[in-house]
């Protein structure tokens, strides 16, 4: 029997593999293709205290590799996700997370009081990383006076589990990476998308209505493990890594460089059972080589 | 309906034109019951350059022989590699995906209303309408003769009226222009086809007092709801062509 089990904080996953925000909806979007109870968690789609109508359309641009999007965390507001989507999300037997935003401090923590009421949900993500707001989002995520800043407020406000996301789009990763572990983050993940722009030459027009946009998928894997990598060696909290992980290889390849937890985005445009396949993907992995837990694999690369 | 992801097979390949081309698929399981308007999200390869999967319509369905048939267009390199597959090859799709058009009422005089590739949807829903008791009539329109595809299809289930822009064959003009729109008076309009085309057709529709629905075509990832990349501003604020679409009532779209 081999153990996938994983804890950041005093929270215990199942196994190491959990969905990105944004990429899984709010779960129920999957119920037909994948059995939610085999993934360590789920983490929901960016929510904020107002509803939200995002950005114009178009939102998306196929790169090679990849994707651009720039959604714009549309979400219903936290009225709506109380009444209609917690319901639903709290009978799932898994670790349901939520990525919060905000345009100023005070959304954060009043996002944060809320949600930490809620007693299904065991953790939150913070996200100072998102490159498609005008206000707050990456904006906080990208200075290390205000990211130090609505760490420190929202770790005050909630009690349970804090993971910070990360932002790619600093000269150096490591630096927030601190900054979140100082101010008492249980974790922190990376990446978020990688501020890109696609232009169509027929007409002339950026791709995306708002001419720059968050660059996912394969293309930006190499470079988001450098960033586990790094990260992984400049603080002691659990690093939970994300960037273009397709495959159960591509999560093992993070592992190694020291993430404790991975989170799969867009490949689950592509394959929305492939979360699952990933977890059966790992514990292959680990009985083929006679390991018995997950713990033989974070961070061991060997150099 | 519960959406699955399935391989299938081509079972043929045929090209209507340099650009456009009808893929027959089978699969080894029986086909759910699937409605006219629905759609596929088919993954091309997964090379770098197609990445992500292309909603594709249905364009036909025989439950019999446990086929579907998709009517697709070059655009890109996506669908030029679909173009490119023989009969015998694989293609993995994720379906049924997205609502339908809605049946209409009781006596309702019907019309479908195609333009270009945008003609996909309607055969299926032709076909259905057909065999729910209703008699619709359909106008196409191409840019010329040479565009034309799908004409005997459309005939065998119903009486066409098909127009060109350059009048080498049919009425000239738009399909605003067609003579059936000033001489006869429909209770419902179904429309599939470029946006300038769905948008005449939504105003003479709003214009005449006439239910009309329009199929949508918008950029999208994954076609079950969980990007938000593909949305259309409606009265309800920005809702999902994927889930909530494809098929809109045109008095919700602010067009």
């Amino acid at each position: 029997m081999v153990n996938l089990g994983i804890s950041i904080g005093n929270l215990k996953f199942r196994n190491p593999v959990l969905t990105a925000s944004g990429t899984f909806g709010y779960g129920s979007e999957f119920d037909d293709f994948v059995d939610i109870s085999r993934l360590g968690g789920i983490v929901l789609k960016g929510s904020t205290i107002e509803p939200r109508e995002g950005n114009p359309y178009p939102r998306m641009a196929e790169t090679p590799s990849g994707m651009l999007n720039s959604v714009g965390l549309q979400n219903k507001g936290i009225d709506y996700f109380e009444n209609n989507i917690y319901p639903k999300v709290a009978e799932y037997d898994t670790n349901v997370i939520v990525n919060i935003n905000g345009s100023y401090i005070e959304d954060y923590v009043a996002l944060a009081k809320r949600i930490d009421k809620l007693a299904r949900i065991p953790a939150v993500e913070l996200n100072i990383s998102c490159p498609n707001v005008k206000m707050g989002g990456m904006a906080f995520g990208t200075n290390p006076d205000t990211a130090s800043e609505v760490i420190r407020a929202v770790r005050d406000a909630y009690s349970k589990v804090l993971i910070v996301k990360l932002s790619p789009n600093v000269t150096d990763i490591t630096e927030f990476a601190k900054i979140a572990e100082d101010e008492k983050a249980d974790s922190v993940s990376l990446i978020n998308t990688l501020l890109g722009m696609a232009i169509d030459v027929r007409t002339m027009k950026p791709s995306l209505s708002t001419i720059t946009g968050g660059l996912s998928g394969p293309a930006i894997k190499p470079i988001a493990l450098r960033m586990v990598w790094q990260v992984a060696n400049a603080v002691k909290i659990p690093v939970i890594g994300i960037g273009g992980i397709m495959t159960a290889d591509d999560a093992i390849e993070f592992l190694l460089a020291g993430a404790a937890a991975i989170q799969v985005g867009t490949a689950s445009f592509i394959d929305p059972q492939i979360s699952v396949k990933i977890v059966d993907g790992i514990e292959r992995y680990l009985t083929d080589r006679g390991l018995s837990d997950i713990k033989d694999l974070t961070g061991k690369l060997l150099i | 309906m519960a959406k699955r992801i399935e391989d299938f097979t081509v079972k043929e390949n045929r090209s209507l034109n340099k650009e456009i081309f009808v893929l027959e698929l089978t699969s080894n399981s029986d086909l759910p019951e699937l409605k006219p308007g629905q759609f596929v999200q088919a993954k091309v390869d997964g090379s770098p350059e197609t990445f992500l999967r292309r909603p594709l319509s249905i364009h036909d369905v025989d439950y019999e022989k446990n086929t579907i048939k998709l009517l697709v267009q070059i655009a890109g390199k996506g669908t030029e590699t679909l173009s490119k597959l023989r009969t015998g090859a694989v293609l993995n799709m994720i379906y049924p995906l997205g609502n339908s058009f809605s049946l209409p009422g009781e006596n309702e005089k019907i019309l479908l209303v195609g333009g270009g590739c945008g003609v996909a949807p309607l055969l299926f829903l032709g076909k259905y309408l057909n065999s729910n008791g209703y008699n619709p009539e359909v106008l196409l329109g191409f840019r010329n003769s040479d565009r034309i595809i799908e004409y005997e299809e459309y005939l065998r289930l119903a009486t066409v009226h098909l127009t060109t822009e350059d009048g080498s064959k049919g009425d000239k003009g738009f399909v605003t222009d067609n003579p059936i729109l000033k001489n006869t008076h429909f209770d419902r309009i179904f429309c599939c086809g470029p946006q300038a085309m769905m948008k005449a057709i939504a105003r003479y529709s709003l214009k005449n007092n006439i239910v009309c629905e329009v199929s949508l075509e918008n950029l999208m990832a994954c076609g079950i709801g969980a990007c938000l990349c593909c949305v259309v501003d409606t009265v309800k604020g920005h809702l999902c062509t994927c889930i909530d679409g494809p098929v809109f009532n045109i008095k919700e779209l602010k067009w």
